[in-house]
């Protein structure tokens, strides 16, 4: 409770600040007289909200890069599996993987300009790039980090590849999998906004571009807290789905910074209480 | 619990036998161990005992059909051995269950893999899992409960999927010397019926004296520690241990007799 208290004071505390030097206009080293005030975009953003374009501009973001992150999130896993399980895959795709990866997604606008025939293909494929190498390169890892035994233990069922790669490949890799999802959805939020900034039409860094050249500031300023807050959510809600696939996972009930005094209801640890998980019994994958 | 032990538990076909023939087994290139002459016989319990890196491991690895033989003949009731396969378990020291199933999942897979209906493989993983004592655990997570208890259900799962064979690797090295006595009861009272063929492999003589029908002894040709590559591990022998099975008939001649014999031919 009083940590919600500490983080509302400290965002209070920031707007205060904002607002106290723009309506004063202070003018230092940095120039706060042209900044608008919080009251200005606030204003702003209740005219907004009661508008229809903004809603069209958020929609037509989060569908490109939830289209762009899903297709990213089903390639980047599968070649991530195909590379480490195959020494053909590995040699094959390896190379080209490597190469094309130190590429900023953002320098492919020239490509995707060329290769799609509409901009909205070209934002998706963006978005889609930056996520498809995070996640392609934690999946490699996670795959080739599981533990042979289990592998072993199937084998020796009888179950084949693709009993192997069901019931062991892809639960044993989640955790790592999802580290790269995680990434993943960060990059290519950016990377949506910019590319819309470069090449769209309609959506949220459309929008904040087109009011900066039109010198709308408070709209440009708008758009950049719907940018963080979206950014923010779907950030939220690929961590909480990862959190709830893998919550098999043994975690650990120490809290970094909790004073031990303050701590809730001590854990009973022994005798060891029989706790149902709350996992169903059928396999998780 | 629902359904009774009785319909729950599968009648195991009989055992397997399993022939090595002038067999040498480990990595290419690298062999543990040489010339292995070795009849298993359907249905006996054969303990495996020897010094560290003499390839006990490597021995129960190629049954499973994890390794292929590198020399000589592994057959399995007259035919050559594949790969793995479902007709033979194998049980490992280490934790070997999947860390997100429940202790029933895991039971379950076997059946899941043979192709078993939900309802059918959920009656016999709660079955095997009564029969190993954790009846009311098996909706709990791996992790949960104790080492001990994971080996109990690594066991169950390998009884579940009715194996004719259940190749061991020192399924208990990692217990406390009271937990383990206990396994060792729970094993034979859990075989008792399977007729399943088992070779079981540890480096504690009394073990492998408590368990074993038959006792084969491993020797390696000289230790590892001198720096270079030991020499290719052997077959010593395999001697018939006195019955019956009852840890108070230690002091039972013929077996003080096999203990020396065992314990002499494991310090040199």
């Amino acid at each position: 409770m009083t940590r919600y208290l500490v983080r509302a004071a400290s965002l209070a505390a920031a707007l205060t600040a904002w607002q106290l030097l723009t309506s004063l206009n202070i003018d230092l080293w940095l120039r706060f007289s042209q900044f608008p005030t919080v009251a200005d975009v606030a204003r702003a953003f209740g005219d907004r909200l009661g508008g229809h374009d903004y809603w069209t501009d958020l929609t037509d973001s989060l569908t490109r890069i939830l289209t762009g992150f899903l297709l990213a999130a089903v390639l980047g896993v599968a070649t991530g599996v195909l590379v480490a399980r195959s020494r053909l895959a590995e040699d094959l795709l390896g190379p080209l993987v490597e190469v094309l990866r130190p590429i900023p997604a953002i320098a492919l606008v020239p490509v995707a300009i060329l290769l799609f025939p509409s901009n909205e293909q070209g934002i998706v494929f963006i978005t889609c790039a930056a996520a498809f190498f995070p996640v392609l390169v934690s999946t490699r890892h996670a795959v080739r980090a599981l533990v042979p035994v289990w592998e072993e233990a199937v084998r020796t069922m009888g179950g084949g590849r693709w009993r192997i790669l069901g019931s062991v490949v892809l639960p044993g890799a989640l955790p790592g999998i999802f580290g790269g999802l995680s990434v993943g959805i960060g990059v290519s939020w950016i990377c949506v906004i910019s590319a819309e900034m470069i090449s769209g039409q309609y959506g949220v860094g459309y929008r904040t571009w087109q009011d900066y050249t039109v010198v709308d500031y408070p709209g440009v300023f708008v758009g950049m807290v719907t940018i963080g807050v979206l950014g923010w959510v779907t950030s939220t809600a690929v961590e909480r789905v990862g959190r709830w696939l893998t919550r098999w996972l043994p975690r650990t009930e120490y809290v970094a910074g909790a004073r031990l005094r303050s701590a809730p209801a001590p854990v009973p640890s022994v005798p060891e209480p029989v706790r149902e998980e709350g996992v169903r019994d059928e396999h998780l994958v | 619990m629902s359904t009774s032990s009785e319909t729950g538990t599968p009648v195991a076909a009989r055992g397997t036998r399993l022939s090595l023939t002038r067999a040498s087994l480990g990595r290419p290139g690298a062999p543990v161990i040489e010339g292995v002459d070795l009849d298993i016989t359907p249905g006996e319990i054969l303990t495996v005992v020897g010094p560290s890196g003499c390839g006990k491991s490597t021995l129960l690895r190629t049954l499973a059909g994890l390794l292929p033989a590198l020399a000589g003949t592994i057959t399995q009731d007259g035919r050559p051995l594949a790969g793995p396969g479902a007709d033979r378990a194998l049980v490992f020291q280490e934790d070997a269950l999947l860390p997100w199933r429940t202790l029933r999942a895991n039971v379950e897979l076997p059946l899941a893999i043979k192709g078993s209906s939900r309802t059918e493989r959920r009656a016999q993983a709660s079955a095997w899992l009564a029969r190993v004592g954790l009846a009311d655990r098996e909706r709990q997570l791996p992790h949960r409960v104790s080492g001990g208890q994971r080996q109990r259900v690594q066991l169950a799962r390998a009884l579940a999927g009715a194996p004719r064979a259940v190749l061991m690797d020192e399924p208990f090295g990692a217990l406390d010397a009271q937990t383990r006595a206990g396994m060792q009861d729970l094993l034979v009272e859990v075989l008792h019926g399977t007729g399943a063929t088992v070779v079981f492999v540890t480096h504690d003589v009394d073990e492998a004296l408590f368990l074993g029908d038959r006792v084969a002894l491993l020797g390696s040709g000289h230790p590892a520690d001198d720096g270079g590559p030991g020499s290719p591990g052997r077959l010593l022998a395999v001697r018939e241990v006195p019955r019956p099975r009852d840890r108070s008939a230690l002091d039972d001649p013929a077996r003080l007799t096999l203990r020396r014999e065992v314990l002499t031919s494991l310090s040199t």
